[in-house]
C-alpha cells in the first residue's frame, strides 16, 4: 500500500484558515492595532476588554482564529518559499519551520486565553 | 535544475530538460506579481496572530503592560507594519472571495450560476461579521 498524503488535511486546514483570516482579521487589526491606539475611535476600557475576552465564547472564537490562521500561513508561506524562492529541496528545513511554528504558536494562544484571569 | 548536478536517466527516456527559471519570475507580469502578493499576505496573517497574542499577554498581565502595549502600537515603525499588514489582510480578504466561485462552479439546471451570485453573499457576510465583532468590541 503507498503512504497517505498528509497533503489534503493540511490543505483543508489552510483553506479554512483563509476563511477565518478573511472574515476576522481585516476588522480586528484596523480596530485594535491602528484605530484605537492612535485615537481615531473612542477605545474600551481596560476593563471592558479584559471582560469581553474573559467570555467562554470569546476564548473559543479567539483560538479558533488563532489555529486556523496561523496553519494558513503555514500552508501558504511553505509554498511561497517553494515557488518564489525555488528552494523546495530545503523542504526538511521549511516543512518543520513552518508547521512546527503553527503549532507553536496555537500553543502558547491556547495556553494564554487558558489563562486568562 | 540547477547545472552542475549529476546528469541521470531513467529507463525509457532521458532526464526531463527544465531550464532554470529566474528567482524574480514573478516581477514580468501584473497577475504573477498579484500571485505573489497574494502569497505573502500569509506572513501578514501571521504577523496579527503575534500582534494579538501580544495583546492577549499585556492585556491578563495587567492595566500597565495593557498601557505599554498601546505605547508599542504607537511606535511610528510598528504603526507602518501595521498599515501594510492592513492592506495584505484586506488583499488576502478580497482575492479569497474573488476565488470561492472559482472553487466552486455551482450549476443550476445545468447553468453556471453567476461569478458574482457566489462572491457576492461572501461580501455581504464580510460586512455583517466585521459589523458584529465592531459593535462588540466599542460595547465592551
Amino acid at each position: 500500500m503507498t503512504k497517505r498524503s498528509n497533503e489534503p488535511v493540511l490543505w483543508v486546514l489552510f483553506s479554512a484558515g483563509g476563511v477565518v483570516a478573511a472574515f476576522l482579521i481585516p476588522v480586528l487589526l484596523f480596530l485594535l492595532f491602528l484605530a484605537f491606539p492612535l485615537g481615531w475611535i473612542a477605545s474600551p476600557s481596560y476593563h471592558g476588554l479584559l471582560e469581553l475576552v474573559r467570555l467562554p465564547i470569546t476564548r473559543l472564537a479567539l483560538f479558533v482564529l488563532c489555529f486556523f490562521s496561523l496553519f494558513h500561513w503555514a500552508h501558504r508561506f511553505r509554498y511561497t518559499l517553494y515557488d518564489g524562492l525555488q528552494i523546495k529541496h530545503l523542504n526538511q528545513l521549511i516543512f518543520p519551520f513552518c508547521y512546527g511554528g503553527a503549532v507553536l504558536g496555537s500553543v502558547i494562544a491556547g495556553y494564554l486565553l487558558w489563562n486568562i484571569r | 535544475m540547477s547545472e552542475g548536478r549529476k546528469l541521470e536517466y531513467t529507463e525509457f527516456r532521458p532526464r526531463w530538460y527544465r531550464s532554470r527559471v529566474s528567482t524574480w519570475w514573478w516581477m514580468g507580469r501584473w497577475s504573477y506579481l498579484k500571485f505573489i502578493l497574494r502569497e505573502i499576505s500569509s506572513v501578514f496573517v501571521a504577523w496579527f496572530i503575534v500582534e494579538l497574542l501580544m495583546a492577549l499577554n499585556a492585556l491578563s498581565s495587567g492595566p500597565q503592560e495593557y498601557g505599554a502595549f498601546q505605547d508599542f502600537l504607537r511606535n511610528p515603525v510598528v504603526v507602518f507594519a501595521n498599515f501594510i499588514s492592513l492592506f495584505f489582510v484586506v488583499f488576502h480578504a478580497v482575492t479569497w472571495f474573488n476565488l470561492a466561485p472559482k472553487a466552486m462552479a455551482v450549476r443550476i439546471r445545468g447553468k453556471r450560476v453567476p461569478n458574482l451570485m457566489i462572491a457576492g453573499p461572501n461580501y455581504i457576510a464580510w460586512v455583517v461579521v466585521s459589523a458584529l465583532v465592531a459593535w462588540f468590541l466599542l460595547r465592551a
